[in-house]
């Protein structure tokens, strides 16, 4: 359920927004075909999770050299997450409070090491692309994030659409870094030689540095874009990470 | 084996081949935690202390136990069973035993199971087919690295935010220009093993 007037996530049961104290008509305003419309595209753009949640930074500066990896990555991450998700959902009643942060990291793994096998079998060129980030899809944070912050409270196909959202999401942020990355740094896009920029391609952008830069680049472009909006992300920042009570504790606000 | 081999995989480790700066493993502390320098060393020693625990637990269960028996695919999930486990067991030994550091580096420990550098440094190092006493001067290595960057860039980071930079830029994205600035200088050792070693 999310708040009409400032966009929140609150409990489907409320009948006013614990943040804003508006009304939420639960009958009329939302039906349920516009409100899981809403959980499928809220991760493109406005809860990207790359972009405005900064989660699974590792990936996306580290597999986007190339506009064909990147989109391997985000369709392997993908894959995991629907999995995790409608495995988690599934469960949710089965899995003890206690133990569910263990519980998510087996059966995240699991899922991980499905994907790993078929990408080694049938796109050997992607695997080794990836390399070690392959099996690193198990600790990326998105994951964790949507198993903890929605599929252990929400039914199946709403932990299923709420996978294919924050999927493409990371697809399409991380294929927006490896574009720029690769049409600057190497001057190919999926492998196309571009005119001119073939000849004349800065190396650096596909190299650590321009990850850094590149990515920072693009956020402060979604900050100019989004403006007000995106001050709330500082506080939510990682709000969504398994970790966040620990992060808070120690003094460690954002960026988790 | 020789101690030159070792001098230049731990060489590599920690300024070659840094494994934030230059190969993206464990973004996520290393911006999180780097506002202040107490946090940063305290981070910095936490991760040393797990990837080199977790490595000299892996590697032998990877290479006398899967491997021996033809599951090497359960890799993933073994590995991040035991590093999550080994995180949870220090903490309670450290709570109960040695309350100073406890104190000190007990905050950061549970960050460490969901730490993409541990789980990379100890797959890696099977990747890489590393001996066991190489696998373990890598991780050391690895986590001194971690330490080096955490520290230089925290001194960054105390100037950063204090700067004034343009409305959009404030936050993440000057502290990620940052990286991209510090990366680049560690370009600079690149080379530097071919030339001592000749290797």
């Amino acid at each position: 359920m999310i708040c009409p007037k400032c966009q929140k996530q609150v409990r489907d049961s409320v009948n006013f927004c614990p943040y804003c104290q508006e009304k939420i008509n639960t009958s009329a305003s939302y039906t349920p075909s516009t409100r899981r419309s809403a959980i499928l595209t809220k991760g493109l753009i406005r809860e990207n999770p790359v972009l405005i949640f900064l989660l699974g930074m590792c990936p996306a500066l580290a597999v986007s050299t190339q506009a064909s990896s990147a989109i391997g990555m985000g369709a392997a991450t993908t894959f995991v997450l629907i999995g995790s998700n409608t495995a988690i959902a599934l469960l949710r009643r089965v899995i003890p409070d206690k133990v569910r942060i263990p519980c998510y990291i087996v059966l995240i793994a699991g899922f991980v090491t499905l994907v790993q096998m078929v990408v080694e079998a049938y796109a050997y060129t992607l695997y080794q692309a990836l390399g070690i980030f392959l099996p690193l899809i198990a600790v990326n944070c998105i994951i964790f994030a949507r198993a903890e912050g929605f599929a252990k409270k929400n039914t199946v196909l709403d932990s299923v659409l709420d996978a294919i959202g924050m999927g493409a999401g990371f697809t399409l942020a991380l294929l927006a870094i490896a574009s720029i990355r690769e049409i600057l740094g190497s001057g190919t896009w999926f492998g196309f030689e571009l005119p001119v920029l073939a000849t004349e391609n800065i190396p650096i952008f596909t190299m650590a540095p321009g990850g850094f830069a590149v990515f920072g680049l693009l956020i402060a472009v979604v900050n100019k874009v989004s403006r007000g909006k995106a001050v709330k992300r500082k506080e939510f920042g990682c709000a969504g990470c398994p970790s966040a009570s620990t992060c808070g504790k120690g003094g460690v606000k954002n960026g988790c | 084996m020789d101690v030159k081999a070792l001098i230049v995989i731990m060489m590599s480790a920690v300024l070659v081949n840094n494994y934030v700066l230059s190969q993206f493993l464990g973004i996520c502390p290393f911006l999180g935690a780097s506002k202040e320098l107490k946090s940063s060393v305290g981070m910095g020693f936490a991760v040393i202390f797990v990837m080199l625990l977790a490595t000299t637990a892996t590697w032998p269960i990877q290479t006398y136990l899967l491997e021996r028996n033809g599951l090497g695919y359960l890799q993933t999930v073994v590995f991040i069973l035991i590093i999550a486990a080994l995180v949870q067991l220090v903490e309670i030994v450290l709570r109960k035993y040695v309350p100073t550091l406890y104190t000190s580096l007990g905050v950061y420990l549970p960050l460490m199971a969901t730490n993409c550098a541990i789980l990379g440094v100890t797959i890696a190092n099977i990747q890489k087919e590393h001996l066991y006493l190489e696998a373990v001067v890598n991780a050391l290595g690895a986590g001194l690295g971690f330490l080096l960057a955490m520290v230089i860039f925290s001194g960054i980071r105390e100037h950063t935010e204090n700067a004034d930079p343009p409305p959009s830029f404030k936050g993440i994205p000057v502290t990620l220009f940052s990286a991209a600035i510090l990366s680049l200088a560690f370009f600079g050792f690149s080379g530097v093993i071919e030339n001592m070693f000749g290797s």
